[in-house]
């Protein structure tokens, strides 16, 4: 997406840990240690009785100019990834850095200026933006937030960003109903970019798009990014879009970075098991490669619960080549090659981290039967012949450990399942857009929530609705089994911790 | 199923149909919605065979008509207060019924039985307050006469089958205790538990993430070789087409603008909307710079649907064929080739260039 991508990522200088000054000026956004946890509350007395690890200590860094893609499965804490890097909501522990300043615990009143730099695009094109608010209302907000007065007027440099993301300066006073979803996604595109943001992290940003609508809106935040030298982090689920828009890619599971590369390496010698599994998932459109469904792996079951993740390398459950250390170590985020970040002990595509440690777990073995043949033996990446492993199925068995720390309930799985949907009506019924504001709001809570929308109409602009609903929904089922009617009666547990996750700023609304 | 075809097979026979020799043939199906704001022509004739054991997929933008399609065959745009509102005319051939004119109670006798459907959202087929055993149990013994005991083990077997763990443990779970992936299986065990002979999958796999999608896929292949089911699915990602279907039909607009065999579809693709999908789509399997080519402009209006053919303002050849007859002449499908069919008025040679020299180097 952005001029990086042309240059070869290896020459790029690698930059190492922070004593570096030079490689450091490079980097624009760092993250370390970052975790984010809501906590599990229960009883009348609201005793904490658990945490959903959402985001467990993550680590990376974005430089300034290019697009860091971020892949993983639903519910593995991308979007809560997103919203902590961009101060929409509290981190629980951990350090994040933009433009070398420590940004972590910033108030609200000091994060005001930096809310300029760094903006946020979200999922939804209709529950993001206010339906009663004109265009020219909505592009407009985040300079009547920040008290800015842009050269020409207000009215001019808004018709200017409208005609920047291809839409007529005449919408100027339309309302968001009479406008399609690639369009309306090209006004929270106009939105995001009214104050020249250095940083735009964009949540999944054409996911809810048809696929001719996503490329009209994928090129234009290519041109976007040429033209005013934009640096993107975008996270989607969609692999193919992922690659072709992003610099580099960091792959997340169950709330960690398991790998961390450019886009080549990472499409063409994937190291991790997970991002190998991940990409042999995407369907290919072409049928000629039909029936080659020997170099598909299929995971079994689904993702355990990030509530009580599995031990060691979270990924053991559902491996194919997991060893007792797998099980009993956490695997470190290392660089193995230059420009490729894995945490693994028997990483894919690359020497054994730890050979000595041969004997698979009896999951693993269930899981080699998913894995083909062809798979397991053609590393795309033999050109480079570091010593391959064998593969992990021939290893002989000899003592075979018994399984491992059962895979949790997946009970709580439906939470992340569930969410789009619970999203998707609460976004209609009640523009709950500041519903995050309300400490308690929920989704149960749809009028309550219209409420509060209404007292900050403002943030409705900005904030996103859907995450609010789906961050309800989500912390719901995870606090007890409730009945069948779970579903249709939630329960109001999903109390939300984080600050409001407002756009460009929904508390400097409410003091308007 | 034998002893229904056996009594159904007078069912609805309109007297002067030609009645079909394919397993399903739809030909000419329109399904109008009457609204306050003018009628929609959510399916506006749309015709197409499919034999046992094959696969049809459906693509197509969103309101391109897709679902609309598949609810007709089903029979559910008739039953109660939507039943009013819907105006549908065409065939609707299966095993040699016609569905159109037949009544809803015997569309109903066939549905769940001789033809079922898996949807997007499991929670539209299963109730949320009952165990998803009971549900199974239930659909199974509308069309059999068995007990409940025996019911079940076949609920417990179609569980199994599907690839739920513990299935005798889990048949008596709820839908809300499963998740998103686990959910998408009962509702295909459901579907299933009859062993219908047609199986329509409306984008089983959109709301799910790639590595549940592909157990799906994987699962919905396995049981049609085993049971020689028709499968109609449908979709808009075209690497699920390329992955399941022997045949493609390409919707815009409520209209099939293009249907063939899945090879000749994405490999000499006939139509300028066709092109139009496959250049918009970002590929994993490339490396490419290069950058998308979108189709311009928004999907149709289906209330004023576009005069001439419905892809013109979008398409960026609507110039060449002579006399503005891509604005004023509806295209229809003609034959390109053995069963591959295109409605578009660009004159052979020029497709042909415009494909070879124009779309498929980009690509
Ligand atoms: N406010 C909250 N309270 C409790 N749990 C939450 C909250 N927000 C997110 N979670 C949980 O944190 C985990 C990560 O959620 P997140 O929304 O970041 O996932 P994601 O990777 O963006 O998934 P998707 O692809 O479905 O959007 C999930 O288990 C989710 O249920
Ligand atoms: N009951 C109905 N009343 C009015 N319009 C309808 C009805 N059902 C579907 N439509 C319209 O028909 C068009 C096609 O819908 P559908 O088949 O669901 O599209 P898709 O191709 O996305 O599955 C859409 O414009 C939709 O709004
Ligand atoms: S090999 Fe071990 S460390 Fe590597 S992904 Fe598998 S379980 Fe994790
Ligand atoms: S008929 Fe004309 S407008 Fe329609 S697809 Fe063909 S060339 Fe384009
Ligand atoms: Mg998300
Ligand atoms: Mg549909």
């Amino acid at each position: 997406m952005s001029e990086t991508k042309k240059t070869d990522e290896a020459a790029i200088p690698q930059q190492t840990p922070a004593s570096e000054g030079s490689a450091d000026r490079e980097v624009l956004l760092r993250v370390e240690g970052l975790t984010k946890h809501f906590p599990i509350k229960k009883g009348i007395l609201q005793r904490q009785v658990g945490a959903v690890k959402a985001v467990d200590g993550i680590d990376f860094e974005v430089r300034k100019g290019e697009t860091l893609g971020v892949v993983g499965e639903s519910g593995c804490g991308k979007s809560t990834m997103g919203r902590v890097i961009t101060r929409l909501q509290d981190p629980t522990g951990g350090k994040i850095t933009f433009e070398g300043q420590d940004i972590t615990r910033l108030s609200t009143g000091q994060m005001r200026p930096l809310r300029r730099d760094i903006q946020m695009i979200f999922q939804d094109p209709y529950g993001s933006l206010n339906p009663r608010h004109t265009i020219g209302s909505i592009v407009s907000a985040p300079f009547r937030l920040q008290g800015v007065e842009p050269e020409g007027g207000v009215k001019k440099e808004v018709q200017r960003l409208l005609s920047l993301v291809g839409l007529s300066p005449e919408h100027y006073n339309r309302y968001p109903h009479e406008f399609s979803g690639g369009q309306r996604q090209r006004i929270g595109i106009a939105r995001a970019l009214a104050l020249k943001p250095k940083l735009v992290v964009a949540d999944e940003p054409v996911s809810a798009l048809d696929v001719s609508i996503q490329a009209q809106v994928v090129n234009l935040m290519d041109d976007l990014q040429q033209e005013l030298g934009l640096t993107y982090v975008i996270i989607a689920h969609d692999l193919s879009v992922v690659r072709h828009v992003s610099d580099r890619i960091a792959v997340m599971y169950l709330g960690k970075i398991v790998e961390l590369a450019d886009r080549t390496s990472l499409y063409e010698a994937p190291m991790h098991p997970y991002t190998k599994a991940l990409m042999s998932a995407v369907p290919v459109p072409d049928p000629k490669r039909r029936g080659q469904k020997n170099e598909r792996i299929l995971l079994r079951g689904d993702v355990p619960s990030p509530i009580a993740p599995p031990s060691g390398c979270r990924f053991h459950t559902r491996c194919w080549k997991a060893t007792e250390i797998c099980r009993t170590t956490e695997p470190q985020l290392v660089e193995l090659r230059p420009g490729q970040r894995v945490a693994c002990h028997h990483p894919e595509n690359f020497a054994d981290q730890a050979p000595q440690d041969t004997v698979l777990l009896s999951a693993a073995k269930k899981a080699s039967e998913l894995v083909p043949d062809a798979a397991l033996s053609d590393g795309p990446a033999e050109k480079e012949p570091v010593a391959e492993k064998a593969p992990a199925a021939e290893k002989k068995p000899v003592a075979e450990k018994e399984p491992v720390a059962g895979k949790a309930p997946a009970t709580e799985d439906t939470a992340s399942e569930e969410a789009p949907e619970a999203a998707g009506s609460e976004a209609s019924t009640s523009e709950a857009a500041g519903s995050e504001d309300a400490p308690e709001a929920t989704a149960s809570e749809p009028a309550e929530a219209a409420a509060t929308a209404e007292a900050v109409s403002e943030a409705a602009d900005t904030a996103p609705a859907p995450e609010a609903a789906e961050a309800a929904a989500a912390a719901e089922p995870a606090e007890e089994k409730t009945g069948p009617g779970a579903k249709s009666t939630p329960k109001a547990t999903g109390k939300t911790t984080g600050k409001p996750a407002a756009g460009s700023g929904a508390e400097e609304s409410s003091d308007e | 199923m034998t002893e229904l075809s056996k009594t159904g097979a007078a069912v609805g026979e309109p007297a002067a149909a030609r009645r079909s020799e394919a397993f399903l043939e739809v030909r000419d199906l329109k399904v109008h919605f009457p609204t306050d704001d003018g009628l929609v022509k959510s399916v506006d004739g749309v015709s197409f065979s499919l034999e046992k054991g094959k696969t049809l997929a459906i693509v197509g933008e969103s309101g391109s008509g897709k679902s609309v399609t598949s609810l007709a065959i089903m029979g559910l745009h008739r039953l109660g207060a939507r039943g009013k509102n819907v105006r549908m005319s065409g065939e609707i051939w299966l095993d040699g019924k016609e569905l159109v004119s037949a009544s809803p109670d015997e569309v109903r006798k066939l549905r769940g039985r001789e033809m079922a459907m898996i949807f997007q959202d499991p929670l539209s087929a299963m109730h949320p307050y009952y165990k998803v055993g009971d549900q199974i149990v239930e659909a199974y013994r509308v069309h059999h006469d068995v007990s409940k005991k025996v019911a079940r083990a076949r609920a417990i077997e179609m569980l199994d089958r599907v690839g739920i763990p513990e299935p005798a443990k889990r048949v008596d779970g709820y839908p809300h205790e499963f998740s998103g992936g686990m959910r998408q299986r009962a509702m295909i065990a459901m579907a299933l538990v009859n062993n219908p002979e047609l199986l329509i999958a409306d984008e089983p796999t959109t709301a799910l993430d790639v590595t549940v999608q592909a157990q799906i896929l994987d699962l919905i292949r396995d049981l049609q070789k085993e049971f020689g089911s028709a499968v109609i699915m449908i979709t808009h990602d075209l690497g699920v087409v390329a992955e399941i279907a022997d045949e493609v039909l390409v919707m815009y607009g409520g209209r099939c603008v293009e249907r063939g065999p899945a090879g000749e579809v994405f490999e000499q693709p006939q139509h300028p909307y066709t092109w139009g999908l496959l250049g918009s789509m970002p590929r994993i399997d490339r490396e490419t710079s290069e950058r998308l080519i979108p189709v311009k402009g928004q999907p149709p209006s289906l209330i004023n649907v576009p005069s001439g053919c419905a892809f013109h303002p979008r398409c960026p050849y609507a110039d060449i064929p002579k006399g503005n007859v891509t604005r004023t002449v509806r295209p229809e499908l003609e034959q390109v080739s053995t069963g591959h069919w295109s409605a578009c008025h660009l004159p052979t040679e020029d497709r042909q260039r415009i494909w070879t020299e124009e779309i498929a180097p980009k690509l």
